[in-house]
Formats: C-alpha cells, sequence, structure tokens
C-alpha cells in the first residue's frame, strides 16, 4: 500500500477534453485552481477549445500535464488507458474518473474477465508509485456542473473516494470539497467497486448522510430532485 | 431564420405494446402530416436493438419520400463509424432521386455498440473510424472521380460513384453530443452541425455553440447553420403534455439505463428536467414557443428538431404534437426569429 503526504493542491491537470474533462475542468476554475488541460489531437484545436469552453484553463501536451499539475484528472474513455503517458506520473497522485462500461464503449477482455474493481487493473498496470484515486466517476457530467453547492447547503451532493494511498484521498477528497461536494471515503481501491456502473451509487445523486447510510447497508435509495442550475 | 422540425428513432415497445409492423406504418403517417402541417425537416435515427424499429433510415424515409412534397428528409444519425460510406453515399443518393432533392445525411460517431458488433468493427477504433469514413463520405460528394486509401474498407482508384443525386452536393451535417473535438471537427471541414441535447440547460450548450462558430472562423470556413436537437413534446394543455411526455421518456432512459447501470429514473425526475432555461421543452404550444425562443436567444441556432415519438408515446399523441407544432408553434418561432435577426442586421 502506497503512503505518501496530503499534498497541498494549486492546481490541477486534465487530460481528456471530453464531456467529463471539461466539466471537471469547469468546477477547478470556478473553485480558483489553476487548471491545465491536454486532450488528443493537436494543441493548437484544444487551445481554441480552452479559449472558448474553459476561459482560464491552458492548454498543454500530455507529456507537459505532470510538471504543471498537483493532481492529474484522468478523463479519457477507458479504451484509451493504456495509450496514456503514465510513466511520467512516477510519484504522483493521479484520479481515475473512468468507467467500465461495455454497453457505452463495447467489451475490454481484461475488465470483463477480471473479478477485480477497474481501478485496480488501471492501478497495475501504471508504475506501482502512482498514487491512484478513484472518484468522480458515477456522477454524470450535467450534474457535475449543476450539484455543485457550498459547504453546508443542505442539498449538497456526496461523492465516493477510494484509494489505497490515504493521503492521496484525503487530498482528492479536499478537492472535492472545494469543487462543491460533500467527500465520503469509500475505502481502499477494490471497495471503490461499490462506485462502478450497475452498483447502487452509480448515478445517485445522495446528500451525505443518505450516501454513508447506502455504503453501510447497500440498499437504493431515493434520489435528490434533479439538480437545478444554481 | 429558423427551422422547425421533428425526429424520432422509431421507438416501439418491448414485450407488449405496438411493435415494429404497426409502428413503421404509423411513423409514416406522421411524417406525412409534418410535411402538410409546414415542418421544415423530418429525421429518423438508426438503431439495432429491442425497442426501436430503424434499422435503415433511408428506406423508411424513401417511403416518406413518395408520400411529401417538400419537408427534408435526414437521418438523425447515420453511424458512419460502423457503415460504409459508399454505401451511404448510395442510399442518400436513392432517397435523393425518390424525393427530389430533400435528403440529408447527419453522421455521428453513435451512443451504442451495436452496430460496431454487427458488421464486425472494432470499439477501440472508435474515432478513427468516425474520421477516416467522414473523409471518404466527403470526398463521394464531389462531383469528380475518387481515389482513396484508409485503414477500413479497400482503395478505390479514380471512381465515379454513379448515379448522381438531384442535389449538387448531398448535404451532410455533423450529429455531435457535446464533444469540443467533435464540434471544432465539424466547423473545421466546414460542415454544419447539429447538437444533441438530453437535459441540461441552454446556457450550458452556449459555449458549443459559441465554439462551433469560432472555429469555423478560425479555419477560414464560410460560416454553416447550426441545428440543436433536443427532447420536447407540444399537447394542447401543460397539464396533458406532462402526462404523456415524462411516463413515456421514463420508460425509454431507463430501458437504456438498466443495462448501463443507471439507477432508474421517475416521470417527476423527468419533469425537472424541463425546468425555465432548460433544454427539454414539453408543455402547451405557448410554452414551446418560449421555450423554443429562449433556446435561440442563447445559442443563436438556425434549426431546431425535437424529439417528440419517444418510447410508448402514442400515435395519435404524436400526430397532434405534430400538428401544434406545425401550425401553432413553427410559425410564430419563425417570425420572431426573422425579426431578431432583421433588428441584428441594421445594428
Amino acid at each position: 500500500m502506497n503512503t505518501g503526504a496530503a499534498v497541498e493542491v494549486r492546481s490541477v491537470g486534465i487530460i481528456g477534453a471530453g464531456k467529463a474533462g471539461v466539466a471537471i475542468a469547469g468546477r477547478a476554475l470556478a473553485a480558483g485552481y489553476r487548471v491545465h488541460i491536454a486532450a488528443s489531437g493537436p494543441t493548437e484545436r484544444t487551445a481554441l477549445v480552452t479559449r472558448i469552453v474553459l476561459p482560464g484553463a491552458l492548454a498543454v501536451t500530455a507529456e507537459e500535464l505532470p510538471g504543471v499539475s498537483d493532481v492529474i484528472f484522468v478523463c479519457v474513455p477507458l479504451r484509451k488507458w493504456r495509450t496514456l503517458p503514465a510513466d511520467l506520473w512516477t510519484g504522483r497522485i493521479v484520479v481515475d474518473v473512468m468507467n467500465y462500461w461495455p454497453p457505452a464503449d463495447g467489451i475490454l477482455p481484461e475488465f470483463e474477465t477480471s473479478e477485480r474493481s477497474s481501478s485496480e487493473i488501471v492501478r497495475d498496470g501504471w508504475p506501482a508509485s502512482v498514487r491512484l484515486v478513484k472518484t468522480l466517476n458515477h456522477i454524470g457530467y450535467h450534474d457535475i456542473e449543476e450539484c455543485a453547492r457550498p459547504a453546508g447547503a443542505p442539498d449538497r451532493v456526496a461523492l465516493g473516494i477510494a484509494g489505497d494511498d490515504r493521503a492521496a484521498v484525503v487530498t482528492v477528497a479536499g478537492i472535492v470539497d472545494a469543487f462543491g461536494f460533500d467527500p465520503v471515503d469509500v475505502g481502499a481501491l477494490a471497495a471503490g467497486a461499490v462506485l462502478q456502473p450497475g452498483r447502487d451509487l452509480f448515478g445517485a445523486l445522495l446528500g451525505g448522510a443518505a450516501f454513508q447510510a447506502a455504503l453501510q447497508d447497500g440498499r437504493q435509495r431515493e434520489n435528490l430532485a434533479e439538480c437545478s442550475a444554481a | 431564420m429558423m427551422e422547425i422540425g421533428a425526429f424520432t428513432f422509431a421507438d416501439v415497445a418491448v414485450g407488449e405494446g405496438v411493435g415494429p409492423a404497426q409502428r413503421i406504418p404509423e411513423l409514416l403517417e406522421e411524417i406525412a402530416l409534418a410535411d402538410e402541417v409546414g415542418l421544415d425537416v423530418f429525421g429518423l435515427g438508426e438503431h439495432h436493438r429491442a425497442g426501436f424499429a430503424a434499422p435503415a433510415p433511408a428506406v423508411i424515409l424513401a417511403a416518406a419520400a413518395a408520400r411529401t412534397s417538400r419537408i427534408r428528409l435526414t437521418s438523425a444519425v447515420t453511424v458512419l463509424g460502423s457503415d460504409d460510406p459508399v454505401r451511404v453515399f448510395e442510399q442518400f443518393t436513392a432517397l435523393d432521386l425518390v424525393s427530389r432533392g430533400r435528403a440529408e445525411i447527419m453522421a455521428g460517431r453513435g451512443a451504442l455498440p451495436d452496430s460496431f458488433r454487427l458488421f464486425g468493427h472494432d470499439m477501440a477504433d472508435y474515432d478513427a473510424l468516425f474520421d477516416e469514413k467522414l473523409r471518404l463520405l466527403l470526398t463521394l460528394r464531389e462531383p469528380e472521380p475518387v481515389t482513396f486509401s484508409g485503414q477500413f474498407r479497400p482503395p478505390l482508384d479514380n471512381e465515379l460513384v454513379l448515379p448522381r443525386p438531384v442535389q449538387d452536393r448531398l448535404p451532410v451535417w455533423i450529429g455531435v453530443g457535446g464533444s469540443p473535438n467533435s464540434v471544432v471537427r465539424a466547423a473545421s471541414l466546414g460542415l454544419p452541425m447539429a447538437l444533441g441535447t438530453v437535459g441540461g440547460t441552454a446556457g450550458h450548450f452556449a459555449p458549443m455553440a459559441e465554439l462551433y462558430r469560432e472555429a469555423t472562423e478560425h479555419y477560414g470556413r464560410p460560416p454553416q447553420p447550426l441545428g440543436v436537437t433536443l427532447h420536447g413534446f407540444v399537447a394542447d394543455t401543460s397539464q396533458k403534455a406532462a402526462d404523456i411526455y415524462f411516463p413515456a421518456d421514463a420508460a425509454l432512459f431507463n430501458m437504456i439505463g438498466a443495462e448501463r447501470g443507471v439507477p432508474p429514473l421517475t416521470p417527476a425526475a423527468m419533469a425537472a428536467k424541463n425546468g425555465p432555461g432548460s433544454m427539454y421543452a414539453v408543455g402547451s404550444p405557448g410554452q414551446v414557443i418560449e421555450k423554443l425562443l429562449h433556446q435561440h436567444e442563447v445559442l443563436g441556432h438556425q434549426r431546431t428538431m425535437l424529439q417528440l415519438a419517444v418510447g410508448p408515446v402514442s400515435h395519435l399523441d404524436a400526430m397532434r404534437a405534430i400538428e401544434l407544432l406545425g401550425t401553432e408553434v413553427a410559425p410564430v418561432v419563425r417570425a420572431e426569429v426573422a425579426r431578431r435577426e432583421s433588428v441584428e442586421a441594421v445594428r
């Protein structure tokens, strides 16, 4: 089990400028972090996207990203996970936002035939010193934008966080809180399976207490009403 | 200018209820009515699974073409990555000939893996498939013979695909779901774009509309029309519209959601997507007019297509919705958008 110190986060890096990447980058900007984003295709194209969709964020290459980011969010389709430059992330806190989702992405044999959580498979495929944390995979991209609330708001939505490196989990919990969600520690990456598609907490919009309770008894609960744009 | 239309996936019941043999003739009645009440465009999207009855939109649209005279007929979408561009071009050329020049293709990457599995393509090549096939489809529209080689189909050597369509260039729109890279791709190719929305707010999509226009200019392309597709329904009263649409919409969402491990939504949760400023447009004619005009104010688009007949919406209700959309909603929205544009022009 990795252990490192909690990190002071000023700068957030995003890999992938799809719907999830854009939504997470938007929350990071709103929370006051410096934001760099790396996407497939020419950097010039990412720069154009960034200038209009995420003003304030900077477009960089995937290779440049680790040099300017305290924490890296991986927001690409899972089928691309082996194509990422993970060898540049040694010792880094990296957040796995990916999901194994055959109905949308097709069958990926290594995930299909394994009993383990998708994040454990990813962890074992990347350098051992990568401090992998799983969160933000179980909330829709519209909801990332529309459900964010200040701390203490009665309709604040909880997000589950899993990781083997407890200091990394604490660090990411701070980011999740700054994004406008209640962080709930669900345990190690193996336990993070409860956040995967098909499990009760996938797509659940629950307050902190209801999320904790669902985690304890495994029963589905009625979602909070659709978040309306705050 | 604002074109108003509708689109559907020809939804059918899974198990009890209306099956494909009943749904497709009903759909032809709906398209004929849409033409009669002056809607500008009707779209049909392909799916290859239970719950949907249109595996080959061009064939069904050709039947609709024989019964209509003015309405434009488009796929919504053609899943180009799992199809053959030559075959797509020929099918829509045939539709163009049947309809005397009213055919359009809306090419999209597709949201489901079924067609990739059926036609032997790997989802791992999802992006590359779409890129290559779009490149070929656009080349085929040009009047000169085509020479092409790619990764996913046999090469073409100086081939002119015949016959040619009625329109000089078959219109090809790019259907996108909100991924910025797809928006930039459409703009860089100088193609019209249809922004597909399922909920969210108009404000959420505003940057995508702006990105599309900025990128079009950035790549030195002339401005192209922007289309928006959304879930919506019109009935005589707001209560009636809600009673018809939200349970049907929930049924559709939950059918797709069940296999994706997404928790089910209630009709009430669906209704919550229809709030002020949202991309849903469910209500009385007056409410839908207000919704579409607000969306136009925020997005500045030129074409609106409502997904009226979702899930188990009945034929009679869909017919009434099309009638109200064509006779009561569209004239008001078109006139107000024209007024806004003339005010804009003299500024």
